[in-house]
């Protein structure tokens, strides 16, 4: 393998830059949201318990935050820099939700939380509340313009070829935000970044409680936390199992990849395998624990359905797609195999951990939590997260060789003009930054949750008077 | 005039807005060792900037976006093309975004100097490396007949280019200047007024030889705007000149105001010098990408013109009040209690 293909160093860096982007992007929307409702429960109750946990989560969410903002400006640069033959191609369609994206959504984020941040003694109480939901409302806007763009990626619609066929081109904008594809898989990303936050709102709360700190403070928070997980999660379940449905219809190939099943199977044989070993080229089987029928329940809602295989989708695709040259349609099986497995298998223990929690913690339990049970809370922290990287993975993944399903393959979209060398310094730059910075970031998070909530200096009554002001600065950097 | 050429203004104006917000703001942390010595002049500092950086910067990512969505040739060559520098310049907006939000969470002079240091570093080197950017993108650049950039590094660093880094260096410097000033009280507001009028001078000698040559080249170029670009320079030098008499005079205002009309100005002499082409190709002109050549679809235009007519105005309405909810000076009794508080 050539140590300078820009195309694998461009795909190793799209792939780690948008991870990474990602451990802050369901924090944020997840966080957002938490921290909009323990304020509105301040505004509503005055209870000062809310608006210390307000301060409290609301540090991490702005810790966090800056990290989103600036990765996320990697992101769009890097279809320009890395896959200018790609943004050549698609730029009429894939450009378009990215500017809504950019117009509606990035100016209403960026705006209202600076409000927010800035504006605790600069503005009446209500239209401060107003502004952490309104940045919120722009971030779930954002998630839904970039999850569509990304949707038309797997499951291209909307469009048609230019006469030269040289580019796609926009035919029906409202099919591209409407994509069967993007209606499942946004509520899919949208409740699993809840999870996420649940899970550091149970994380950060367990510390405390562990240690029998702040105890009516985190006490609410934690059971907050723990509904906020088992709620997230059967949305998460819900909207998962129509992705799969729709993945079925749309990139078959994915699906049989999900499951590594080689030759076509209908009902009982359409099995779902907990656990596999296979030879090591994963072409024939030696042990596995299969659950039969389940294959053919996800893919198809039936215990009787028919689940394409990859053997048989490779040969129909080598004719169907013979124009572009290459014989093999199969992604790599054991990336896509053990991705969606970690995927559901950490999300799932999430959610039980959870349910544990909240039977140790129901109102009429006789004894005190156990100290493993919260120190299991304080590690859990990372489950849901994870499980969304390795379901980003196993969705990239399991489109290729398509960078755009059925329309250009990824090794056509690569930027020509750009010398492996260059991709190589942008790709170790990025990681030594980044992998600096996460140092400091998740340092910074863990010495914010064990100082704990501060007592808050109750801001203006509604009607800041200018020696209020003067006397209350609340957040200055 | 079709949907393609409003679009060529459109996404100037983009970037119009994104030069003038976060250019100031590239001064001010460019300013910040100029300014003050102490931790509490330099947070008095950020401050002025703290509830809007963020909102400034995304403009580039409006500008991006709305840059590959109306000219899918042009996003594609000048990103590729311009590898490097965006690179670097990626990266310096990566340092310096975490380093506003990282700085006052630890009560740490070494941890605050060295996020100081990222501060001015990363604010410099986009301040300077649009500069060089977008004056080559005026000035033309090596492109193949698939509109891709054949040239190098050491090619977008010629004579012409970087002067225009330093152009755009100083203008923001003194923009930002002029904001600090604006913004502040006591020791560092006096401070930035000296400051400005220093960096005043010195950026009306620079940007008015940029500004000529930049005349020159459209003029060589026989552009069909060049009776615009000229009425431009000359606005965006009138301008400046009137900035740093206004600061001389203590007229704050007036000098951040006139330093937004030069900025203003001088993107808009380059983008008018610029017109009809997007990239201009210096070894064969049949390569250059033009306004025609380089856009989306008119059914992807009229859509994006849509959203840019409802959502502009309402984007600059609520980022105007969020000027007007925050125009209180910053004073050092301020950050000083702020410390205060935090001690305890």
């Amino acid at each position: 393998m050539d140590l300078l293909d820009p195309l694998i160093l461009a795909r190793w860096q799209f792939g780690l830059t948008t991870l990474y982007h990602f451990i802050f992007v369901p924090l944020t929307i997840g966080m957002g949201l938490v921290v909009a409702l323990f304020q509105t429960a301040w505004y509503r109750t005055g209870h000062v318990r809310w608006l210390q946990l307000t301060r409290f989560f609301g540090q991490i969410f702005l810790i966090n935050f800056a990290m989103g903002v600036v990765t996320g400006i990697v992101q769009e640069f890097q279809f320009g820099m890395n896959w200018s033959d790609y943004s050549r191609f698609v730029g009429d369609v894939f450009g378009a939700p990215l500017a809504f994206e950019g117009l509606l959504a990035f100016f209403i984020e960026a705006t209202f939380l600076g409000l927010w941040i800035f504006g605790w003694d600069r503005l009446p109480r209500l239209a401060h509340l107003a502004t952490i939901w309104i940045a919120w409302i722009g971030a779930t806007l954002s998630a839904y313009f970039i999850l569509a763009a990304n949707a038309w990626m797997q499951n291209p619609v909307g469009y048609k070829m230019a006469a030269d066929g040289a580019r796609a081109e926009l035919v029906d904008f409202w099919a591209v935000l409407t994509n069967r594809v993007a209606l499942a898989t946004f509520p899919h990303t949208m409740f699993a970044a809840f999870m996420f936050a649940a899970a550091v709102v149970i994380a950060a709360t367990a510390w405390h409680l562990k240690r029998g700190q702040h105890v009516d403070i985190m006490r609410p928070a934690l059971r907050f936390g723990l509904w906020g997980m088992i709620i997230a999660f059967v949305g998460v379940f819900i909207a998962g199992d129509q992705l799969g449905l729709q993945m079925v219809a749309t990139q078959p190939m994915k699906m049989a990849a999900a499951e590594a099943l080689y030759n076509s199977a209908c009902g009982a044989n359409a099995s779902f395998s907990i656990f596999s070993l296979g030879t090591p080229d994963g072409t024939s089987e030696i042990f596995s624990i299969r659950v039969p029928y389940l294959l053919s329940l996800l893919s198809t809602h039936s215990f009787n359905g028919c689940v394409e295989g990859i053997n048989d989708l490779n040969t129909l695709y080598q004719t169907k797609f013979a124009s572009f040259g290459i014989d093999d349609f199969t992604p790599i099986i054991w990336i896509t195999y053990w991705a969606f497995r970690w995927m559901i298998g950490l999300g799932a223990l999430a959610a039980l951990v959870s349910v544990v929690g909240l039977w140790l913690t129901r109102k009429s339990a006789k004894r005190p939590v156990p100290r493993w049970a919260w120190t299991i809370a304080i590690w859990s922290a990372p489950l849901p997260l994870i499980a969304s990287l390795v379901g980003w993975i196993f969705t990239e993944m399991g489109r290729q060789p398509w960078i755009v399903f059925s329309l250009m393959l990824t090794q056509h979209g690569v930027s020509p003009n750009v010398p492996g060398w260059q991709v190589l310094i942008s790709l170790l730059a990025f990681t030594a930054i980044y992998a600096s910075l996460a140092v400091v970031e998740f340092g910074l998070i863990f010495r914010t949750v064990r100082k704990g909530p501060a007592p808050v200096p109750v801001p203006g009554d509604g009607h800041p008077s200018e020696s209020v002001l003067e006397d209350t600065p609340t957040t200055v950097y | 005039m079709d949907l393609a050429h409003l679009w060529f203004w459109i996404v100037g104006v983009l970037f119009v807005g994104y030069f003038v917000l976060d250019g100031f703001d590239f001064g001010v942390g460019m300013s910040l060792p100029f300014l003050a010595k102490d931790d509490i002049g330099r947070r008095q500092i950020i401050n002025t900037i703290g509830p809007v950086w963020d909102l400034n910067e995304t403009w580039v990512i409006v500008a991006g976006a709305c840059l590959f969505a109306a000219f899918p040739e042009w996003y594609a060559t000048l990103f590729s093309g311009f590898y490097l520098a965006l690179l670097l310049i990626l990266l310096a907006l990566i340092l310096r975004g975490v380093s506003f939000e990282y700085r006052h969470q630890r009560d740490s002079l070494r941890w605050k100097a060295g996020f100081d240091t990222m501060i001015v570093v990363g604010s410099a080197v986009p301040a300077f490396l649009w500069g060089v950017a977008f004056s080559n993108v005026v000035q033309g650049v090596p492109l193949d007949a698939g509109h891709n950039f054949t040239g190098s590094l050491l090619t977008l660093l010629n004579p012409y280019a970087l002067l225009g880094g330093l152009t755009t260096l100083l203008l923001f410097f003194t923009h930002g200047v002029y904001f600090v000033a604006l913004k502040t009280d006591g020791e560092v507001r006096e401070k930035a007024r000296r400051l400005a009028t220093r960096s005043g001078i010195a950026a009306i000698v620079v940007a008015a030889v940029f500004l000529l040559w930049t005349i020159a080249i459209a003029a060589g170029k026989g552009a069909p705007l060049i009776g615009l670009t000229m009425a431009c320079a000359v606005i965006a030098a009138v301008a400046l000149v009137v900035s740093v008499l206004a600061n001389l005079r203590g007229r704050e205002g007036a000098a951040f105001g006139g330093g937004a009309v030069t900025v203003v100005f001088a993107v808009l002499t380059l983008w008018t010098a610029l017109f009809p082409y997007v990239m201009p190709s210096s070894t064969d002109a049949a390569h250059s990408l033009t306004i025609g050549n380089a856009s989306s679809t008119p059914y992807t235009l009229t859509i994006m013109s849509w959203a840019a007519l409802v959502f502009l105005p309402l984007a600059l309405a609520y980022q105007g009040w969020t000027y007007w909810v925050f125009r209180r000076r910053v004073s050092r009794t301020r950050i000083e209690k702020a410390a205060a508080a935090e001690a305890h």
